[in-house]
């Protein structure tokens, strides 16, 4: 694989066509267990990355992924800006000036990612949040010495089905305790779209 | 739903212009933020102190900036938490190089937020340190947190650490303080009528017309109990004797109180709830060192009250009579 700016600023204009597609649907998750704004806040968050990184010449993909995470801080709000703008930050900072990422940088920054994700939302796995996506993802990859798309996108699929059964143990959901059981995590679901969207953009490339 | 609004999606930022309209002597707002700092900040020699959250909670946070309590004020939307970009611009705007300390709400949302702006401000090389207030004892998992919610008493903690800081306290001092007011202080509310987000444009919850919710959140988030109403004596006993429950006071123990109107009560039925909350804490042989019955913390137009107690020693005491030009808490 290989992740250069013109497929990074791909990767994100399929993330905010599936986030814009399916707004109310993630809205809806998000009202059955959290306080239901989840589709609003990351389609407004996306629609700004997709006008940004489009707006701008870059000369290296962490300066792209940097600017992802900068305006996903400033325009999603809530729990969710600062759990995908710290995913985006650290990594952009682990790859901090590289033209393009390879399989090993890119496997090494996911799992960066996943670290700040845990870090920021004082989460860990089995909680149902978007740990519950990441972490398995990052697990799969380092088994992998070089990128699948149709494995990572089944296992991102897998991983966000699973969040139905679990129990919240983190966020607003929390709350809720055995009644979150039964519902998607919307979390989950957002980062679904993500990855199934760079799966989709490194296929096309192979 | 009937407000006196002009576009919902714009009620922060008409808020905030008619707010600096207001105060231009005490406070002004950064241009293209949502931050309200004071007029002369940065404060030559002096820590900083930002506050803020989700709006709807007037006069919190932007009333308590001002000499001798809050240096920066930073709105969210409605009940949300304000971004990181913001954060880090009221902490560029107040730090004098002596550091800057973050008094935070309890809710994930607003640590997040909070959290990434200190990062992004050490980054810059700003000293940043941070306190949380967890004073709601309703609920000890609430809907928003891990642990107890930050309500009214967040008030005190500006107080006191705004004076700390006024009088030439060092970063740890000033965080020492505001450690030492969330450790002394709780409250709880209750609601009697549920409030409307304008951009939802319905309640966020509904109570049937005789009916009741103890230790209700800021946000409407549940509370302990529903249940039909009762006396405003029952009522002040009960949020009184559940603070008192936590907060474990010994006979002689000194305390300052806060009864708090949440928006859409009346002033007379907060001091007819101070009476009896006098009454309680006097026949316990707790001396009320001073009083605050009004409008602190609110829930847009949410009626209700919260009732906060915070336990006094000597040092507190004199932060808590220092002079304050905020709007919201003149003394």
């Amino acid at each position: 694989m290989e992740l250069n700016v013109a497929n990074t600023v791909k990767w994100m204009t399929l993330a905010n066509e599936k986030i814009q597609e399916n707004k109310t649907y993630l809205t809806e998750l998000d009202q059955a267990i959290g306080d239901g704004d989840h589709g609003i806040n990351m389609a407004r968050g996306f629609q700004e990355v997709e006008a940004k990184i489009t707006a701008t010449d870059y000369d290296n993909v962490s300066d792209l992924l940097k600017d992802v995470s900068m305006t996903l801080l400033s325009k999603v709000g809530g729990a969710a800006g600062p759990l995908y703008g710290t995913a985006f930050l650290k990594l952009s900072m682990a790859v901090k000036g590289s033209e393009t990422l390879d399989f090993p940088k890119f496997k090494s920054g996911l799992a960066e990612a996943l670290a700040g994700i845990k870090q920021r939302g004082k989460a860990e796995k089995g909680e149902k949040t978007l740990v519950d996506v990441w972490e398995p993802l990052v697990d799969y990859l380092n088994g992998q010495n070089s990128f699948n798309a149709a494995g990572f996108e089944s296992v991102a699929k897998e991983a966000m089905e699973a969040t139905k059964d679990l129990e919240a143990k983190k966020g607003r959901a929390a709350y809720l305790r055995e009644r979150s059981i039964g519902h998607l995590d919307p979390g989950s679901v957002s980062s679904f779209y993500i990855f199934s969207s760079l799966a989709e953009v490194l296929k096309e490339g192979d | 739903m009937k407000k006196i609004i002009n576009d919902p999606n714009l009620v922060v930022r008409d808020m905030l212009d008619g707010f600096v309209a207001a105060y231009p002597r005490e406070v002004r707002l950064l241009p293209g933020t949502t931050v309200i700092a004071r007029v002369d900040a940065p404060a030559a020699n002096k820590v900083g102190l930002v506050s803020g959250g989700g709006s709807g909670h007037e006069p919190a946070h932007a009333g308590y900036v001002g000499e001798g309590m809050l240096d920066a004020a930073v709105a969210g939307e409605v009940f949300t938490s304000p971004t990181p970009d913001q954060v880090l611009e009221g902490i560029k705007a107040v730090d004098a190089g002596e550091g800057v300390l973050l008094v935070i709400k309890n809710y994930t949302g607003d640590v997040m937020n909070f959290d990434m702006a200190a990062e992004l401000a050490e980054a810059e090389g700003i000293r940043v340190e941070q306190v949380i207030v967890n004073d709601d004892v309703a609920v000890e998992d609430s809907s928003f947190t891990t642990g107890r919610r930050g309500i009214a008493g967040t008030v005190f903690v500006h107080k006191l650490a705004g004076a700390k800081a006024e009088a030439g306290g060092t970063l740890a001092e000033v965080k020492a303080v505001a450690e030492k007011t969330v450790k002394n202080v709780r409250s709880i509310g209750m609601a009697i009528t549920p409030c409307t987000v304008p951009a939802a444009r319905t309640p966020s919850f509904t109570l049937e017309e005789n009916e009741i919710e103890i230790g209700i959140g800021i946000h409407g988030e549940p509370g302990i109990e529903r249940k039909a109403i009762v006396s405003s004596d029952d009522i002040a006993a009960e949020l009184t004797e559940k603070v008192l429950d936590d907060l474990k006071l010994e006979t002689g123990s000194e305390v300052a109180v806060m009864v708090n109107g949440l928006g859409g009560t009346p002033e007379m039925e907060l001091y007819i709830v101070n009476k009896k909350v006098n009454e309680i804490l006097t026949s316990k042989g707790i001396r009320i060192y001073d009083t605050f019955v009004g409008e602190y913390m609110t829930s847009l137009e949410m009626a209700g009250v919260s009732v906060t107690l915070l336990k006094l020693d000597d040092e507190l005491k004199e932060l808590l009579d220092a002079k304050s030009k905020a709007p919201a808490f003149r003394c």
